[in-house]
């Protein structure tokens, strides 16, 4: 294998998905010729709408739902080989929208160890594997309190840590961050981040809060199944319009500055945060305060 | 208003009888249990009394919170006592127009209740000192030689764990359900016993339709983590056997030992 392709975790080919669910429209075509790869270390956000087809895209990422068509690769494994299965589940960690549905034990430490419980690590090195997980989520303190005690936010880091401890190649969030309330998505954002600078976790993040994809290396939008777009959050979010038009927003400091420049002021869209925003808008204002 | 349920009433704590092996004990307990129903005589019961006082003393619970368990089985207490005292034949004691009270009677009943306090104050020191998941390992390994006959004896372990993992979270969405149906109108106090018991299907139904998805979710949570059954299964927290078991073991024997000894005597000398 050539460094190039080593570079690729994920290989997604051409892949197709039918649901057959038939009451409405008799099974829906929810993803149509998609192909995606994923690089080694980079945080890639996936934006779309409900019904996008993100969250069976992420599905396809570990084998949960296998392509009708096209293939999935994870390390040059093949998602459709049943005999591969736990292998690529190993690999390719998934953390799921609802933290209480992710947690089996009744004591945090017993729920992060249940994955490498599972895969018959030996007990030396599932305490290794716990304390580590758990440092990397920064919940060492809580390790002996039941769950049901926590904040959403913390039973989401411990959900995280859950997948850590099976020292996967790539960290999946089907929207880690929609039932949390804003202090509760900080706190993951900070430790996906974390994770991906510090730890150098391949992330892929499912979401439709803008703030959270903006934050990302790459952005993939998709649309009927279809990916639309894709590139850094600047190029992606710079197209204000296209994005509006598929019923997304972009985030509010990239939104006024497109406003001012639909209002015929000269301002760029490729403006991502509130300082970036605030720091465009002091030049100019400055600038105009000189000229008179 | 359910959040304080502690469910199988854990006392955390480090005593003696805490830091015990979970399968020492829920063997203990079923020899317990088994040495109640073989006693013969009030000497018998009274080994019995000191060994379980002995064994909360050794598990710093205080007394009072051990004897609330009682609290639950009183009535129940209070109407085997009545039968056995009023529906033993033998030697008559009392007669009082059609009330008989027998010499037996007397006894069965002081045997009954004696029986019915130690089964409960047994098994609640066993439930007090282990915390759940100590208990579903102990059952795990002690269910595990009877796989071979068929019986599931880690899924049983799983599945005890995940129900004791989930009551709080049943708990908390039923308390949200009768808020949310209360806000709608729902009333669930007034009326008569059929009023109020079909007043409870619409918390009912919701709670059934979210149990229901949350163990789709759970599922689909466990396979991405590598679960599959059983087989191969390491643990983070072996069950080890300690020094503190040995003499639990010595403890219990000495027990039984004297409760047979007791048993013989009855046999020689009638008390």
């Amino acid at each position: 294998m050539d460094g190039k392709t080593n570079n690729i975790v994920v290989d997604i080919k051409n892949v197709e998905f039918l649901y057959e669910d038939t009451e409405e429209t008799g099974g829906s075509r929810v993803l149509k010729d998609v192909s995606l790869q994923v690089r080694r270390g980079e945080f890639l956000a996936v934006l779309g709408h409900n019904g996008s087809g993100k969250s069976t895209l992420a599905k396809h990422l570990n084998a949960i739902l296998i392509p009708e068509k096209g293939k999935v690769m994870v390390e040059g494994l093949d998602t459709s080989d049943e005999s591969l299965l736990f292998d690529i589940r190993q690999r390719v960690g998934m953390v799921f929208q609802n933290p209480d549905n992710q947690l089996v034990a009744t004591i945090v430490e017993e729920d992060v160890a249940f994955a490498p419980e599972n895969l018959g690590v030996p007990q030396k090195e599932i305490r290794e594997r716990v304390d580590y997980a758990l440092d990397a989520v920064n919940m060492t303190e809580y390790k002996d309190h039941a769950p049901h005690m926590l904040s959403g936010g913390q039973k989401q880091r411990i959900a995280i840590a859950g997948v850590l401890a099976m020292k996967p190649d790539v960290l999946v969030m089907d929207e880690p961050t929609a039932m949390l309330d804003p202090a509760g998505r900080r706190e993951i954002m900070e430790t996906v981040k974390k994770l991906n600078r510090e730890e150098g976790m391949t992330v892929v993040m499912i979401t439709h809060f803008m703030e959270e994809a903006a934050q990302a290396d790459r952005v993939v939008v998709m649309d009927h199944g279809k990916i639309l777009m894709e590139g850094t959050p600047r190029e992606v979010f710079s197209r204000v319009d296209e994005i509006k038009k598929i019923g997304l927003d972009v985030p509010q400091a990239t939104e006024l500055m497109y406003l001012l420049k639909k209002s015929g002021l000269n301002f760029e869209t490729d403006i991502l945060s509130a300082d970036e925003c605030v720091n465009v808008i002091k030049d100019v204002y400055n600038a105009a305060k000189e000229a008179l | 208003m359910f959040k304080d349920i502690t469910l199988g009433q854990y006392f955390p704590g480090h005593s003696f009888i805490h830091r015990l092996d979970p399968r020492t004990k829920i063997l203990a307990v079923i020899i317990y249990i088994t040495s109640i129903f073989c006693i013969k005589s009030f000497l018998g019961y009274a080994v019995l009394a000191a060994f379980t006082v002995l064994c909360v003393l050794s598990s710093k619970i205080p007394f009072k919170f051990v004897l609330k368990g009682l609290k639950p089985i009183m009535i129940f207490v209070i109407i085997t006592a009545i039968f056995n005292l009023f529906l033993t034949d033998g030697k008559i004691l009392v007669r009082w127009s059609f009330i008989t009270i027998t010499y037996e009677g007397v006894r069965l009943a002081i045997f009954m209740v004696l029986r019915l306090f130690f089964l409960v104050l047994g098994t609640s020191i066993l439930t007090l000192t282990t915390s759940p998941i100590a208990l579903t390992d102990g059952i795990e390994y002690l269910l595990s030689p009877l796989k071979k006959v068929g019986v599931p004896a880690h899924e049983l372990a799983m599945m005890m764990t995940i129900a004791l993992r989930f009551v709080p979270t049943l708990l908390e969405e039923t308390d949200k359900i009768i808020k949310a149906q209360t806000a709608r109108g729902a009333d669930f106090e007034s009326g008569n016993l059929i009023n109020r018991a079909k007043a409870m299907i619409p918390i009912l139904i919701p709670l059934f339709i979210s149990a229901f998805r949350r163990a789709d979710d759970l599922a689909v949570a466990m396979e991405c983590r590598c679960y599959r059954g059983g087989e191969n299964r390491t643990r983070l927290r072996e069950l080890k056997m300690k020094k503190g078991d040995v003499f639990g073991w010595f403890a219990l024997v000495c027990l039984v030992g004297l409760i047979v000894l007791a048993n013989v005597a009855y046999g020689r000398i009638n008390i």
